[in-house]
C-alpha cells in the first residue's frame, strides 16, 4: 500500500491544525456558514438532512486493516455504529458533530487517510479496478498510475477551483470493473500494436442531469505522458468549461458541445507544449511508486481445484458462496473473496462498527491485511488462501457478510437517496429493500443471473442508475415519490445508458414492476444471455407491455 | 395550516425545532406551533438572530398537519428530517 512520505503526513496533520482554528472560529462567530461552508467543503464536511456528513477518500479504494479498524473506531465513538461506503469507493459518515470534526480528522490523519478533496471543484477521488494488482485478466496494477495521479492533482493551484468537480477511473484490465466510460476521465489499460502497454483516454462521460458515455479522445498514450496529458485535458476544461450554469459545467457539455475532434485538436495544441516537459514521469519515479503497490510475499502453492470440489460437493451453501463471491487470483493458490454488503433487507453499502472491526481482522488472519472497497459497495479480501476459503466462509456466514448474490440481481447499488441526502427528491434505500425482500430465493437469483440494479433518489444519479441492467430514479410529483424505471444500461467495456421504460411507479409497484421485467426476460431469453444481452437483442416492447399492459402501446 | 421553524444546529447539526420560549428543541412536539402571519415573521426575525449569533444553519418556516395532537410536518422530505430516516427509525434521537 501506499505509505505517505515526510511531507504529505506533515501537510495533512497541518491541515487538521488549520481546521481546527476555523472550526472554532465558525463555533465562536468570527465565520459566517457563507464564508465557512467552502472550508469545511474542502475537508469533506458536509451538512446533510440530519447532521453533519464527513466523506472520507479511500484512494482506489484499496484499505489496511489498521485503516479500517480506525473506521470502525470513529463509528463507535463518534456516529450511531455504522459508516457507508459509496459508488465512488468512499467512506461516509451520516452523523458528524462539528465540534468534534478536528478530532476525527486527527484520528484520520493517523493512518494516512483524509477528505481533502472528497468534495468541491477539484479532482476528486482517483477510483479503481478493485481487484487491482490481483485479477488474473490485468495488464498492469493500475493502482500506481492512480497514486501519480492523486499526488499530481493533490491541492494542485491550477485545478482546485475547476468550473465543476472532475471524476477520473482506471482500469488495468480489459474487463471494466471500474465503470470509466462514465467518468470525466477514464482510463483504460491496454497494449498498442507493438505489445507496449498504454492507456486508452475517454474523456467526458458522466451521469446526473445529462449523461453521456465518454469518448475516446486518445486510442494510445505512453504511460510517461499521463500526467502532462491529462493535465492538459484539465487545462481545457478549466479555460472552457461553463461557469454560470452549474448543470452545464462539467467537461461532459462542454465535449459534447464543441465534439470531441475539437476537444482533441485544443488539447493536443496545449500538450504540444508540456509532453516533454517537467511532467513526464521518470521510470524512477514510477519504479518507486510501484514498490508500495509490489505483490505481497505470496507462499509458492498449487489450486485446489479438488480439495475445494470435493468440499463444495458436500456443502451447497458453500458451493453457492464460491460461485457467486469468489473470484480466480493471478497466483495459482489464491482467491480474490468478495463480501457482500447487500444482505435481504439492508442498506446497501452500510456496515456496522462491530462489522468492520470483523472485515478487518479477518483481512489480518486470511488476506495478508488488505480490504479493498468496490463501487458497487462490496468490500473484498484479495489475497485469500484457497486452501483456508472454508474457514473463512464459515466466519462470513456467522457475522452475516456471507450474501452469495454477489453481481444478482440483489447486488443492489443504492445512494442514500432522501433518507439522508440534502439533494434527494425520493427515497431510495426503501426501494432496495422492497426489491431484495422480493427476490430472496437464491436458487432463482442464480437463476435469473448477472443482473444489476442501480438506484438514485434524484437526478444527480449518484446511485450510477443509467447504467444499471434495470435503473430507477425517485422523483417527486407534486410531494409525492415516484420511480422512473430505465433498462438496458451498463457501465463495463461495452457501456451503455438505459432506455426510459415509461411513466413513474408508486413505491408500491415497483417490486411487481422488476418481477415482471424478469418474468419477460426468463420467457424470452436464449441460452447464456444475460438480461441485457436479451435486452439487446428484443428492445424495449416487450418489457414496456409487460409493465404497462399492452394498452400503453396503443397510447 | 399551521407552521414550525425547522433547522440545524451549528455546534452538532442536529435537526431542531423553535420552542415557545425563542430557544431550539430536538423533539418537534418541543417547538411552537404558529398560527399566524405576524407569529411567522416575528418568529423568523428571531430564527435569523440566531442563525447570525451562529446558533443554528438556514432555519425555514415548514407546514406541519396536527394528528392525534402532534405535530407533523407534510412535506416527506422535513418529516424525514423531524423523525429520521425512515430506513433506520431506531437512530432517531427524538
Amino acid at each position: 500500500m501506499y505509505r505517505y512520505d515526510e511531507f504529505d503526513a506533515r501537510f495533512v496533520n497541518e491541515r487538521v491544525a488549520q481546521f481546527r482554528r476555523q472550526v472554532k472560529r465558525r463555533l465562536a462567530g468570527e465565520l459566517t456558514e457563507d464564508q465557512f461552508r467552502p472550508l469545511r467543503l474542502m475537508n469533506g464536511l458536509y451538512l446533510q438532512l440530519h447532521a453533519y456528513m464527513l466523506r472520507i477518500n479511500v484512494p482506489y479504494g484499496t484499505l489496511s486493516s489498521k485503516q479500517m479498524r480506525k473506521f470502525a473506531y470513529l463509528a463507535r465513538n463518534y456516529d450511531k455504529n455504522f459508516g457507508h461506503f459509496t459508488t465512488r469507493q468512499n467512506l461516509q459518515f451520516n452523523w458528524i458533530k462539528l465540534e468534534q470534526v478536528p478530532d476525527i480528522l486527527q484520528h484520520l490523519a493517523d493512518v494516512e487517510v483524509t477528505g481533502i478533496q472528497s468534495s468541491g471543484n477539484c479532482v476528486r477521488n482517483i477510483t479503481a479496478d478493485q481487484y487491482a494488482g490481483r485479477a488474473k485478466d490485468e495488464l498492469e496494477d493500475p493502482r500506481v498510475y492512480c497514486e501519480l495521479l492523486r499526488q499530481y492533482s493533490f491541492l494542485h493551484p491550477e485545478f482546485s477551483y475547476l468550473p465543476r468537480k472532475f471524476k477520473i477511473a482506471v482500469t488495468g484490465s480489459p474487463n471494466d470493473r471500474a465503470a470509466v466510460a462514465v467518468h470525466d476521465i477514464g482510463l483504460r489499460m491496454h497494449k498498442n500494436e507493438q505489445g507496449r502497454v498504454g492507456f486508452e483516454v475517454l474523456v467526458g462521460g458522466g451521469l446526473g442531469r445529462t449523461p453521456y458515455i465518454g469518448q475516446t479522445i486518445r486510442k494510445w498514450l505512453a504511460p510517461e505522458h499521463l500526467l502532462s496529458y491529462v493535465e492538459s485535458i484539465l487545462r481545457i476544461y478549466n479555460m472552457q468549461g461553463r461557469r454560470d450554469n452549474i448543470h452545464k459545467a462539467r467537461i461532459k457539455i462542454i465535449v459534447n458541445q464543441m465534439g470531441i475532434d475539437k476537444y482533441r485538436e485544443l488539447v493536443d495544441e496545449d500538450w504540444e507544449f508540456t509532453k516533454n516537459g517537467v511532467l513526464k514521469v521518470p521510470d524512477d519515479e514510477v519504479a518507486r511508486i510501484n514498490t508500495y503497490f509490489a505483490p505481497p510475499q505470496y507462499e509458492s502453492l498449487a489450486d485446489q481445484t479438488e480439495m475445494l470440489a470435493k468440499i463444495r460437493s458436500g456443502d451447497r451453501a458453500f458451493d453457492r458462496w464460491v460461485r457467486g463471491n469468489v473470484i480466480e487470483h493471478k497466483v495459482p493458490g489464491y482467491a480474490i473473496v468478495n463480501i457482500s454488503l447487500k444482505a435481504p433487507g439492508k442498506v446497501p453499502g452500510d456496515i456496522t462498527a462491530d462489522k468492520m472491526d470483523a472485515v478487518a481482522d479477518l483481512a489480518d488472519r486470511h488476506s495478508m491485511g488488505e480490504i479493498r472497497v468496490t463501487h458497487r459497495q462490496n468490500l473484498v479480501l484479495v489475497d485469500v488462501k484457497q486452501s483456508e476459503l472454508y474457514e473463512l466462509w464459515h466466519k462470513l456466514v456467522a457475522l452475516e457478510l456471507a450474501t452469495p448474490n454477489l453481481g444478482l440481481l440483489t447486488d443492489i447499488i443504492c445512494c442514500p437517496g432522501l433518507d439522508f441526502c440534502a439533494l434527494a427528491n425520493a427515497r431510495s434505500i426503501p426501494i432496495a429493500q422492497d426489491i431484495s425482500h422480493a427476490f430472496t430465493d437464491l436458487d432463482e437469483l442464480q437463476k435469473i443471473g448477472q443482473f444489476t440494479i442501480n438506484i438514485s433518489g434524484c437526478m444527480n444519479a449518484c446511485g450510477h442508475h443509467h447504467v444499471g441492467h434495470i435503473g430507477i430514479l425517485g422523483v417527486d410529483k407534486r410531494g409525492e415519490e415516484f420511480f422512473q424505471l430505465t433498462l438496458g444500461g451498463s457501465s463495463d467495456q461495452n457501456a451503455s445508458l438505459g432506455d426510459r421504460l415509461g411513466p413513474g411507479l408508486p413505491q408500491a409497484d415497483v417490486p411487481a414492476a422488476i418481477r415482471k421485467i424478469v418474468d419477460t426476460y426468463l420467457v424470452i431469453r436464449q441460452p447464456n444471455e444475460r438480461f441485457l444481452d436479451t435486452y439487446r437483442r428484443v428492445g424495449i416492447e416487450p418489457f414496456k407491455t409487460a409493465v404497462y399492459g399492452a394498452e400503453s402501446q396503443a397510447a | 395550516m399551521p407552521q414550525m421553524i425547522i433547522a440545524n444546529r451549528l455546534r452538532d447539526g442536529a435537526i431542531v425545532f423553535l420552542a415557545q420560549n425563542e430557544g431550539w428543541e430536538q423533539a418537534i412536539a418541543a417547538g411552537t406551533l404558529i398560527d399566524s402571519e405576524a407569529d411567522a415573521t416575528r418568529l423568523m426575525a428571531v430564527a435569523k438572530r440566531h442563525e447570525v449569533e451562529c446558533q443554528v444553519i438556514d432555519p425555514q418556516l415548514i407546514e406541519v398537519e396536527l394528528k392525534d395532537g402532534q405535530p407533523r410536518p407534510t412535506a416527506i422530505r422535513e418529516a424525514i428530517r423531524a423523525f429520521g430516516p425512515t430506513v433506520r427509525t431506531d437512530l432517531t434521537e427524538v
